[in-house]
This record gives C-alpha cells, sequence and structure tokens, in this order.
C-alpha cells in the first residue's frame, strides 16, 4: 500500500494535537520496529505500532480513521519501556483513542456485551475496558 | 508503622480466592493490616492523557482516605490496583501544578501531597516477614510442582512503579521458592495476556494470552502463580475455548500466588476457595496430593 | 434630572393564586432567566405558584418524599451549582433556579422473580456502573445526603446489601444521574439493588412467615366475614371502643384483655 505524502492529508496542526495529549514528541521516532516487535496484539493490528508512529508523525489522522489499531493496543507499556528513543508509545496510542472518543463516539457499547459476558468477566476488565473504549 | 489495606473491587465478587487466601496468609504469618473502611474503585487502569486529570480523582481519593486513616502505608493485591494506585501517588507527590488542581477539584476531601506509600502484598511479605521466615512457618511445601511467576505487565511497567526491574521477577521466585516449589523461569512472565481486550473478542480468541500458555507449556511448566484477576481469567478460565480452537495443545492452570502460598502455610483449603478457579487447577493439586479439600 | 416614580406595588391575584399578606416583604427571584418578585420564607414550589406557574408534572407529595420537583439553582455571582427539592427549599434572594423534573436516565427491565443475590446481573444489566470514576458529583447533588458514589462503588464490589442500606434514602429524583459523567443511572440501579437485597438477601422475619400461614390456613376469615357484614353504626362503635396498646408501653408488657383472636 503507497501512502501518499501531500498537502492534503500532512497535518501540523494535527500533529501538535497528538503531541499535546499524549506529552510526548512523536518526531523523536526513528522507525526501528522495536514496538512492533514487542507488541503482544500487533498480529490483530490492521496497521503494525511502527506505522502508525509513522504516520503520527506526518499528522496524517485521516489514513488512522478506520484502522483498529490503537484500539487493540492492550496499554501493556511493551513498547514504551523498551523505545530506544524513549517515546511513551502507549500514550500516543492514548492519544489517538481519546481524539475519537472525545468527538462523544464509544468503540463498543457496554450495553450491546452479551449478559453471560458480564457476569462472568472480572470486574477490572469492564472498568479498564469502557475507560479505553468509550467516551 | 500502620499499613492500610487496599482491597480493590474485584477481590470481593470475582476474585475473593486472591483476597482470602491472602489474608489468611498474613494471619498466619502475624500480620497486621487494617482494610480501609471506605474506598471506591481506583479506574483499574491510569489515565496516559496529559490533560486528562479527572480520571486520576479515583485512586487519588483512595490515597486521601489512606491519609485519613493516619496509614504509613497502603498495600494492594491486585496489580492492576497496584499501578493505577502507584501512578496517581507518583503524580501526586512529583506534578505539583496537577497535584493543586486535583486537590482543588476535590474540595470535599483533604488535600493530599503523596504521603502515604503505595506497595504490593509481595513487597510487604518481603519486607515484614523475609522469605526464610516463611520458609520456616511452610507446613505443607508445595514439592515437585513446577511453577513459574507471571508478572504480566501492571507489576512492572512502568519502570518507575514497577515492583522490581524489567526482566527480573526476584520476589514472587523468592516466595515460591520458600514455600518448596520449584520455579521454572520462561521467556513469557512479563509478555501481556491481553488485558482487557477480551470485552471485546469472542471467548479464546485472545492470542496474547494463548502465546503465554504456549511458552509455560514448552517449558515444561505445570502451573503459573499471578497477582492480577484479568490475567488469571484471559489466562486460566478461557483454556478450554483455546483448546477447542487449537490455539494451545497442553492446559496449564493458573493461581493467585496467594492460594499457593497459603496452602503451603497449612490454612484451611475451604479458604483459598480453589472451586474459582478453573477446574484444571484443581485436578492439578488433586494429582500432586495436595490437600484441596478440608 | 430623573423622576422619581412610586414603586408598583405588587398586584396579587386571587383566586388559586396565593394571596401576599399585608407588609410582607418580597425578594427577586430568577426562574429561567426571568425574574419574579416573590414572598420570602415560601418554598421554591409555593414562589413558583405564587408567580403564576402551575405544575402538571415536576410536583407530588409536596412532603419532601416523592422526589418529583428536584430543581437545581445557583446564586447570583457565585460559581456554585446548589441542588434541592422545590417542595422543601425556601426561596432566597437573588436565586437562579430550574426545575428538572425529569432526566432522561436509562432503566433496564428485568422479572425479579428471576434474578438472585448475585450481583453479576446487576453488573449485566447496567454495565455502565463500571464507568463512574469517583468524581463524586453525584453526591455533591443528593438533595437527600445519600453517598451516591460509595453506593456505586460498592455495587462495582458486589456488595449488594451495602449498596442497599447506603442509598436506603434515595427518592429517585434523578439529581445524580443529571450530573454523571459516566452517564449511570444510579438511582434506578440503587432502586434494583434495594429489591434483591428485600427479596434475596434480607432475612425473613419468622413471625411474618407465621402470620402470613395463618392467614392462609383461613384462621382469620370467619373474623372478617363479620366485620364485612357489620352495618355501619355497629362497625363504628367496635371501632372506637377497640382496645389500644398504650402509647410507649414497654415490648411485651401489653396484652389484650380480649384474647380469642391472638
Amino acid at each position: 500500500m503507497t501512502l501518499p505524502i501531500n498537502a492534503q492529508n500532512v497535518s501540523i496542526v494535527s500533529i501538535e494535537k497528538i503531541n499535546k495529549l499524549s506529552g510526548e514528541n512523536v518526531k523523536l521516532c526513528m522507525q526501528c520496529g522495536t514496538c512492533t516487535a514487542a507488541c503482544p496484539m500487533a498480529e490483530e493490528m490492521d496497521f503494525f505500532p511502527r506505522k502508525v508512529m509513522h504516520l503520527s508523525q506526518f499528522g496524517m489522522l485521516s489514513l488512522m480513521n478506520d484502522i483498529n489499531t490503537y484500539w487493540k493496543c492492550a496499554s501493556c507499556h511493551s513498547c514504551s519501556v523498551r523505545c530506544p528513543r524513549g517515546i511513551d508509545i502507549a500514550k500516543v496510542m492514548e492519544a489517538l483513542r481519546q481524539l475519537v472518543l472525545r468527538t462523544s463516539k464509544n468503540y463498543i457499547e457496554p450495553s450491546q456485551m452479551p449478559a453471560e459476558q458480564i457476569s462472568e468477566l472480572p470486574q477490572i476488565a469492564m472498568v479498564a475496558g469502557f475507560r479505553k473504549l468509550t467516551s | 508503622m500502620k499499613i492500610s489495606y487496599y482491597p480493590g473491587c474485584t477481590l470481593k465478587l470475582k476474585a475473593k480466592n486472591l483476597e482470602l487466601a491472602a489474608l489468611a496468609s498474613l494471619q498466619a504469618l502475624g500480620i497486621d493490616v487494617e482494610e480501609m473502611d471506605r474506598w471506591n474503585c481506583c479506574g483499574a487502569v491510569y489515565s496516559l492523557t496529559d490533560d486528562d486529570l479527572i480520571h486520576h480523582i479515583g485512586p487519588v481519593r483512595n490515597l486521601v482516605r489512606a491519609k485519613e486513616r493516619g496509614a504509613d502505608k497502603l498495600v494492594t493485591l491486585c496489580s492492576m490496583c497496584y499501578n493505577t494506585l502507584a501512578r496517581a501517588n507518583q503524580l501526586m507527590k512529583t506534578d505539583t501544578v496537577k497535584r493543586d488542581t486535583i486537590n482543588r477539584f476535590m474540595d470535599d476531601e483533604i488535600d493530599y501531597f503523596g504521603e502515604v506509600e503505595v506497595i504490593h502484598y509481595l513487597t510487604l511479605l518481603e519486607e515484614q516477614v523475609g522469605w526464610d521466615k516463611i520458609k520456616e512457618k511452610v507446613t505443607a511445601p508445595l514439592t515437585d510442582l513446577k511453577v513459574a511467576p507471571y508478572y504480566g505487565c501492571t507489576l512492572q511497567r512502568p519502570q518507575d512503579v514497577g515492583i522490581e526491574p524489567m526482566g527480573s521477577f526476584r520476589l514472587m521466585t523468592g516466595l515460591l521458592e520458600a514455600i518448596g516449589a520449584t520455579v521454572v523461569p520462561f521467556n513469557s512472565a512479563d509478555k501481556c495476556c491481553g488485558s482487557y481486550q477480551v470485552i471485546n473478542a469472542p471467548a479464546g480468541d485472545n492470542d496474547a494470552a494463548a502465546n503465554v500458555i504456549n511458552a509455560a507449556a514448552s517449558a515444561g511448566i505445570e502451573a503459573l502463580a499471578t497477582s492480577c484477576p484479568l490475567c488469571e481469567y484471559n489466562l486460566g478460565k478461557q483454556q478450554d475455548q483455546f483448546m477447542a480452537k487449537g490455539k494451545i495443545t497442553a492446559n496449564v492452570p493458573t493461581f493467585y500466588f496467594t492460594q499457593l502460598l497459603a496452602m503451603a502455610l497449612g490454612v484451611n483449603p475451604e479458604v483459598c476457595h480453589f472451586e474459582l478457579n478453573d477446574m484444571k487447577a484443581v485436578q492439578l493439586l488433586e494429582a500432586k496430593k495436595f490437600q484441596v479439600a478440608a | 434630572m430623573c423622576e422619581i416614580t412610586k414603586q408598583p406595588e405588587i398586584k396579587v391575584a386571587t383566586g388559586d393564586r396565593a394571596i401576599l399578606p399585608e407588609g410582607a416583604k418580597t425578594i427577586p427571584i430568577f426562574v429561567m432567566g426571568k425574574k419574579y418578585d416573590v414572598p420570602e420564607t415560601l418554598t421554591i414550589m409555593k414562589a413558583m405558584e405564587f408567580a403564576g406557574f402551575k405544575f402538571l408534572r415536576g410536583a407530588g407529595c409536596r412532603g419532601g418524599i416523592c422526589g418529583a420537583c428536584p430543581t437545581v439553582f445557583r446564586m447570583a455571582g457565585d460559581y456554585k451549582l446548589h441542588f434541592g427539592l422545590a417542595c422543601q427549599t425556601v426561596v432566597e434572594a437573588n436565586m437562579y433556579l430550574a426545575q428538572i423534573p425529569f432526566f432522561p436516565a436509562n432503566r433496564a427491565s428485568y422479572n425479579i422473580e428471576e434474578m438472585s443475590a448475585a450481583a453479576d446481573a446487576i453488573h449485566a444489566l447496567y454495565p455502565e456502573i463500571f464507568r463512574c470514576v469517583a468524581c463524586n458529583l453525584c453526591t455533591k447533588a443528593c438533595p437527600m445526603e445519600v453517598k451516591v458514589m460509595d453506593y456505586i462503588a460498592a455495587l462495582k464490589q458486589g456488595q449488594i446489601d451495602k449498596a442497599a442500606r447506603i442509598s436506603f434514602d434515595c427518592i429517585q429524583c434523578g439529581l445524580c444521574a443529571s450530573r454523571c459523567m459516566g452517564e449511570i443511572p444510579q438511582y434506578h440501579v440503587a432502586q434494583l439493588a434495594r429489591r434483591i437485597f428485600g427479596k434475596f438477601i434480607q432475612p425473613r422475619f419468622e413471625h411474618l412467615v407465621s402470620r402470613v400461614k395463618e392467614i392462609e390456613s383461613g384462621k382469620y376469615d370467619q373474623m372478617l366475614d363479620e366485620l364485612t357484614k357489620m352495618d355501619h353504626e355497629t362497625l363504628k362503635k367496635k371501632y372506637v371502643e377497640r382496645e389500644r396498646e398504650p402509647d410507649l408501653s414497654s415490648l411485651g408488657a401489653w396484652k389484650p384483655k380480649e384474647t380469642q383472636y391472638l
């Protein structure tokens, strides 16, 4: 897949937004891919974390609208503790989630979860999951 | 020194076995902790957004409660509670601007400046008892049980709140060896089990958890020891579905480390509530001739 | 030069409108942004009626129990929000208020007969309780001083009995739900908790069980038949002459002279 870098999809404002929400500087990323290698959820992701970091460096939010990468992130911090550039990548993923959640959009609907599943799960699964995936 | 105990929501319902075994063990070891009489959910995950303070209110409110009680330390069992409380505490200690905003928002509470120290139960055991003394108190050593400490994410990451450095599993290893188990290291002790992603996946679809079980099985591990109810659920309770979907080929039962400790200390096995674990866990203990029923 | 005009006299309608007593002092209040001069010492509800509002909804018992008239107000110049029941709260000068008789809140449907003492069912019906962030705005909004955040915390833990006890004074006004950033319908969840507590957790009272059995066995049928067949006068006489346990008599100390109905 070719990802064109042009004036239409590069956004300095978006880069600033991601940096501000995450408290990180995505420009520090050198694209080594350590994050992807360390990620336990990478197999389930549309784009690997490295690619999402790359798109973030250009503020290409529109290209990340429909990907599941940051929704599949489990906030396990495996990437954050290994990043040779010291970027807390888990915070970048949270920023990408928050950019959507703060427009009052849910990624999952608590009311659609099957009753049997809720009855079985430990409470921290719901508390944590709703914090990460609902607005 | 006064130590308050913060149980966390899950330990009152789905992970009673984690709590009851832990408290019975403390009693057997002669350690006094006082459960907080008023506490709320910690939020389970620490908010990672820089401008978001409202999600720190939950954990900080509990720290305020501990301060009100005159506690020097706040001990927790659940890994997620530990992580969230410890990180919020660190924020209140170090970030004066955010601390001030949070204190002003909670105008119904006393101000908090990070006075209470948040520790995990494993740290408490090492500090207050020590592995040698635990070894002396063991009446039913877990001889021949090949077990691995499984820390998951939140006991160790991020590093500044981790109970020990990345790659080191000294605390739980020390405990498991003290109670007579054979500790077998494996390469996935700090790999994530998939965590809260389970709420958005059909049962048995969690590859992250299946990978951990496979790694344990191929290292010859018979049982995993954890301190997190979500790890216990993801690893322990979905093995039938993993098996059915061909994701794993052998079972590796999962226990809370407190259950193993209580069992070794000769606590009444009913207190350990093994029936709340997966059935494979009980079968393993029975096969090893450990006492699982009174 | 400015002309001094006579202060307009307060005209008070007769009929179904309150009549202002001679010399009564009035104070300005603002209902939905519009200023009204109302007599002091009135409750918000009476003051609004004085000002001409007619309550078709949003008023009920007028005794602080039914929860139909929750009201939010601010004092002019102050950021702080206050909450109260219109039928209980006395007006103050420069009060900006609005009634919130109803706030949309998800109410799950369930059959209580099919439930049990397990908290899992509450979690399945109201998973949104796990969205609580412990901000405590619910507790601050409660006109009954119920510790709302604490009972939600108890329910997340699965402690139905604790939640039922903490929420006992709830009058279902819904102000908690109006303030919740987790969008939780606290008062509906608490009501379910109290129902489950009453039905499955609280021990049955032995004497009630045995009395119900007696009633079902027909022990009192004949007495009731006699009563229902009595003419009005006899019934009245019987009522007036009935034996009554003296007020403040100590427990078990009193027995009626007539023992055939015991």
